[in-house]
């Protein structure tokens, strides 16, 4: 480790620095003001790193367009790409803490230690951003996925235990696969590092004669891609390896859900783009994952979007509407042309802006269900009845969010998925995308069903919800992204660019 | 050719058009303290548009062809291979529907003053709708275009589930389902254009797409993509169900709106779009829009007779009439330049009068409606000698429904008929059976409704009052006067058809049939 690679690092460092002084604060002070503060300031202090990263200050190589800096023996990668996704899970974060504010009441013991966890795992999603090794990827996906298990389970009641068990094993089960999936690559390839690997493969391909030789007649190399995606699948919530959503994203406490929904997915999309543009992407290889892409994004639009109809808990609801959205995410990565000029791009950007958007309306739409069963205790749809007399700014908030998720301008969730739609159809993949206009049809049902019980029903009580201040700038932060980035999404759209030039070098 | 310099610059009056309409809802959301300030700023609002919108109509120069009162600003998404520009402006073909919108939003406006349940949200509600509507047709990109194509979609799902009647939060979901299903596959043409050419500029796109750029799917896919989208909205059996429906169930002033404007936006989607971007492959199709038209024609009119809700024959009635805007976009198949304008000017002459007159329709049957609280047409009758006003507005409407010689109803079928006369004989000759049973019903209904013995319940009725005379007497000023001076609007249409004539009929394919 150089005074280099610790100024590369300084954004997680200084997050899970966080982590442990507010521990051990609460041991000392039990002023709660105290506490709050704390994590308000110490949450300034990455986010000032990652913006000195961005701009390139004090790094011996300057982050231009096409370089990228490297540290800790190569494993992490420091360019806008990386960054960029740490801004997101630095926003998720502070999101996420701010609606948990009024939360964590539920709690008996456990409130600091719930900020200290999620706080870790988010330093695990900020440092799998920036990985480009294949054990240091395993690593911080470990680092993201024990926090969120005891998360999962801090409610203590028998739906969040279970919750809670229910991901561990899983994502233990998760883990072994992708672990068996690295195991083939670098069995074949003699390489972990993600670069290295695709100057392996090609070099394979070459002394074959023939680059089908790698794909065909290579089946190993083949599985251990599989292996990884089945691995990565349960991170990003797609269907097959979906069952685990509904059950968890119940049992979970709501913010957490809201986490796990929007932090975990952009982390796992981010560390597909990584390792599949980075090492994958030799022609012949990527025609067969992009495929295999486009199957499981057909199947997670269809099967989210159907089985989300008939579900009667909002929480339930939102899991198999992630899994649909999963789905729609995908379709950005079946864009391959190997490493083709300008088209290649166009798919990882469009997943990028769609993880922005989504975390943006996502967070909206759990912000005000936190905020309503805050006061009602109850997750069930009826219970929404009428909230638009109770409450008209939650209302219109969640309105908004569902129309966003539904994809009705002018949101951002219809720009981003304007923008995903015309980028798989520049693989000329049309049946893919009619599959994804066609459910998202079917999600107008359910997620309309929803606006219609809030203002159109009677509400069940007349007492007026309130807003508590930390829930009501979060909601709004978010509500005001959702419709910003959908009327004027230029900035996004940009950033989201410049970051994915940096997957191909 | 000086087509490109043309279309820049900055106008500034459709901006304000299609955005005073988002600007009045705003007010109406934070101003007025109470209900009749809300009803007096949203009929401020209608008629500042129908003000604009007459501005339009008289300032677009007939002299010169081509996309006029242009608003672009090229700057607002501009990202390789997604380039959304913001960009407005109208030719021939869209003026007078920009006349249209103007002219029924108001009356929708006039005819809302009763509703008293939650009027602040109703209003708001119908002036985005109206806006969405405008922006429809002056957007010439394509996302813009289809922005405001759906954004046209979560007011009607408020507009008819919290303020309409019956089955009303079936009839809300079923059209929000279907228009969304339409739109889904729209858009799946609209960025398979956009990925073969690389442009979402909707007067950019004819020239490429016909310059034989390689399409990412077979050009017949896209218009069939694209067709779709359009013939729900028109709507083309057997994509018709949610119609009945929705305009049963929607409050009156939405009736007006959905069958007065938003059902031309489908035709119109077909003239501006599959018929400009794609005239050889819409000729090569005119056999089903002619077949397709000719069902419409006369299964709308059978199904018509056999009503007895008063509003459903109506919605009914609309659906027959939609198939001749069909039959007049088949002539496009014609080989002499006479025949193709004269069947698409009849197409859009149909959507306009359609429109007035229909709105007039439901205006007046939802004023009968008020007065009676029910629609079903045996507990009517003798109506006239009570409400003798409305009476004579619906009749009028009626008679024009049917194309008396006259109203604006006779011009525009007519048209149709002379253009698709010439290439589609007997199909034409089948489809002015239409006309017959079009006269059947109206004026059974008349009889059934207005005339005959009076049932003893209607003693009591009292006949329009003023407020309600001004939208019935707009509309029927406007009827008579295109009736009686169609040149009016047809010169216009005229001018917004031509280019598509002239490329159907100079490409080479056609000529060699």
């Amino acid at each position: 480790m150089t005074p280099q690679d610790i100024y590369l690092l300084s954004p997680e460092i200084s997050l899970a620095g966080l982590a442990l002084t507010i521990v051990i604060l609460d041991v000392f002070i039990k002023n709660r003001l105290l506490v709050q503060s704390t994590i308000g300031i110490g949450l300034l202090v990455p986010v000032i790193f990652s913006i000195l990263l961005w701009n390139g200050i004090g790094i011996e190589t300057s982050l231009d367009s096409n370089t990228q800096t490297f540290g800790v023996f190569n494993t992490l990668v420091v360019d806008k790409f990386t960054l960029l996704f740490k801004f997101m899970f630095l926003g998720i974060l502070s999101i996420v803490i701010m609606s948990s504010m009024s939360y964590v009441h539920r709690f008996e013991r456990t409130k600091i230690e719930y900020f200290s966890l999620l706080i870790f795992s988010t330093v695990g999603m900020m440092l799998l951003s920036s990985t480009r090794e294949l054990v240091t990827i395993y690593i911080a996906l470990e680092l993201t996925a024990l926090p969120m298990a005891a998360l999962i389970a801090i409610s203590g009641n028998k739906l969040s235990s279970e919750a809670g068990i229910k991901f561990l094993i899983l994502s233990a089960i998760s883990s072994a696969l992708l672990l068996y999936g690295m195991v083939w690559v670098y069995g074949l390839t003699g390489t972990t590092d993600v670069a290295e690997i695709f100057l392996s493969i090609e070099e394979m391909s070459r002394q074959n004669g023939s680059v089908s030789m790698i794909a065909f007649g290579n089946y190993g190399l083949l599985l251990g891609v599989i292996f990884i995606i089945a691995g990565f699948g349960f991170k990003i919530s797609s269907v097959p390896f979906h069952m685990w959503v509904p059950d968890v994203y119940e049992g979970a406490p709501t913010p957490i859900t809201a986490f796990l929904s929007v932090a975990s997915k952009a982390a796992g999309f981010a560390v597909i783009l990584r390792v599949f543009y980075g090492s994958f992407s030799s022609d012949v290889l990527s025609i067969e994952w992009s495929m295999l892409f486009a199957i499981m994004a057909v199947l997670s639009m269809v099967i989210g979007n159907f089985v989300a109809i008939a579900q009667k808990n909002i929480k339930r609801l939102l899991a198999y509407s992630t899994i649909a959205h999963a789905g729609y995410i995908m379709m950005g990565l079946t864009v391959v042309s190997g490493r083709m000029e300008g088209v290649a791009l166009e798919g990882p950007s469009s997943v990028v802006f769609y993880l922005i958007g989504y975390a943006a309306t996502n967070l909206a739409a759990f912000v005000a269900v936190i905020a309503v069963s805050n006061k009602t205790g109850s997750d069930l749809i009826e219970d929404f009845s009428g909230i638009a007399k109770r409450s008209p700014i939650i209302a219109i908030c969640l309105a908004v969010a569902l129309i966003s998720l539904t994809g009705i301008p002018p949101t951002v969730g219809f720009m981003a998925k304007l923008n995903v739609f015309n980028s798989a159809l520049n693989g000329g993949l049309w049946w893919l995308v009619l599959a994804g206009t066609i459910s998202s049809v079917v999600s107008a049902y359910y997620y309309l069903r929803i606006i219609k019980v809030m203002y159109l029903s009677d509400p069940l009580e007349n007492a007026p919800i309130k807003l508590d201040p930390l829930t009501g700038i979060a909601l709004m932060v978010t509500v005001s992204a959702v419709v910003v980035f959908g009327l004027y999404p230029t900035p996004v759209i940009k950033a989201a660019h410049i970051a994915v030039e940096f997957l191909l070098i | 050719m000086d087509g490109l310099t043309q279309n820049t610059g900055f106008n500034g009056l459709l901006s304000a058009l299609v955005f005073l309409p988002f600007v009045f809802a705003l007010l109406i959301f934070v101003l007025p303290r109470n209900d009749n300030q809300v009803r007096l700023l949203a009929v401020f609002g209608g008629i500042v548009e129908l003000v604009l919108s007459v501005f339009v109509f008289v300032v677009y120069n007939r002299g010169e062809s081509g996309f006029q009162l242009i608003d672009r600003f090229n700057s607002w998404i501009p990202v390789d291979s997604f380039r959304i520009e913001y960009f407005l402006g109208v030719d021939g073909l869209s003026v007078p529907m920009v006349l249209l919108t103007g002219l029924l939003g108001m009356v929708a406006i006039l005819a809302s003053l009763g509703i008293t349940h939650r009027v602040k949200q109703y209003f708001i509600w119908i002036l985005i709708l109206q806006g969405a509507v405008f922006g429809v047709f002056t957007a010439l990109d394509f996302i813009m275009f289809f922005l405001f194509w759906e954004l046209e979609l979560i007011p009607m799902f408020f507009l008819i589930s919290a303020w309409g009647t019956g089955r009303k939060d079936y009839s809300a979901m079923k059209f929000v389902i279907f228009t969304f299903l339409g739109s889904a596959f729209m858009l799946v043409g609209i960025l398979a254009l956009n990925v073969s050419v690389g442009t979402f500029d909707m007067t950019a796109l004819p020239e490429l797409v016909q310059g034989g750029i390689k399409l990412v799917i077979p050009a017949g896919a896209i218009f069939g993509l694209l067709f779709i989208g359009f013939a729900v909205k028109l709507p083309v059996w057997p994509l018709h169900t949610w119609l009945p429906d929705a305009h049963t169930d929607a409050p009156t002033a939405v009736s007006v709106l959905l069958a007065g404007v938003l059902l031309k936006m489908g035709g119109y989607g077909m003239i501006r779009v599959t018929a400009s971007i794609m005239p050889d492959v819409m000729a090569d199709m005119a056999w089903l829009l002619v077949t397709l038209g000719v069902i419409n024609v006369l299964y709308g009119a059978v199904v018509t007779v056999r009503q007895t809700d008063l509003k459903r024959l109506v919605a009914f009635s609309s659906i027959s009439h939609m198939g001749y805007v069909l039959i007049g976009l088949s002539a496009i198949a014609s080989k002499g330049v006479d025949a193709a304008s004269v069947g698409l000017t009849g197409a859009s002459m149909q959507m306009f009068t359609h429109g007035t007159i229909t709105g007039l329709m439901f205006l007046t049957v939802g004023m009968i409606y008020d007065r009676t609280h029910t629609r079903y047409i045996p507990d009517l009758g003798g109506l006239s000698n009570r409400i003798p006003l409305i009476g004579v507005g619906f009749l009028i409407a009626g008679l024009a429904s049917l194309g008396l010689p006259g109203t604006s109803g006779f011009a525009a079928e007519i048209l149709v008929f002379l253009g698709a006369f010439s290439v589609w004989p007997w199909l034409t000759g089948l489809a002015v059976f239409g006309v017959v049973i079009t006269a059947g019903y109206i004026l059974w209904m008349a009889q059934r409704t207005l005339f005959g013995p009076m049932n003893n319940r209607w003693e009591k009725l009292t006949d329009a009052t003023k407020l309600e005379l001004i939208p019935i007497g707009m509309l029927i000023v406007v009827i008579l006067l295109f009736g009686i001076y169609p040149a009016l609007l047809t010169d216009l249409f005229k001018m917004g058809v031509e280019p598509i004539v002239a490329a159907v009929t100079s490409s080479p394919e056609i000529l060699n049939r």
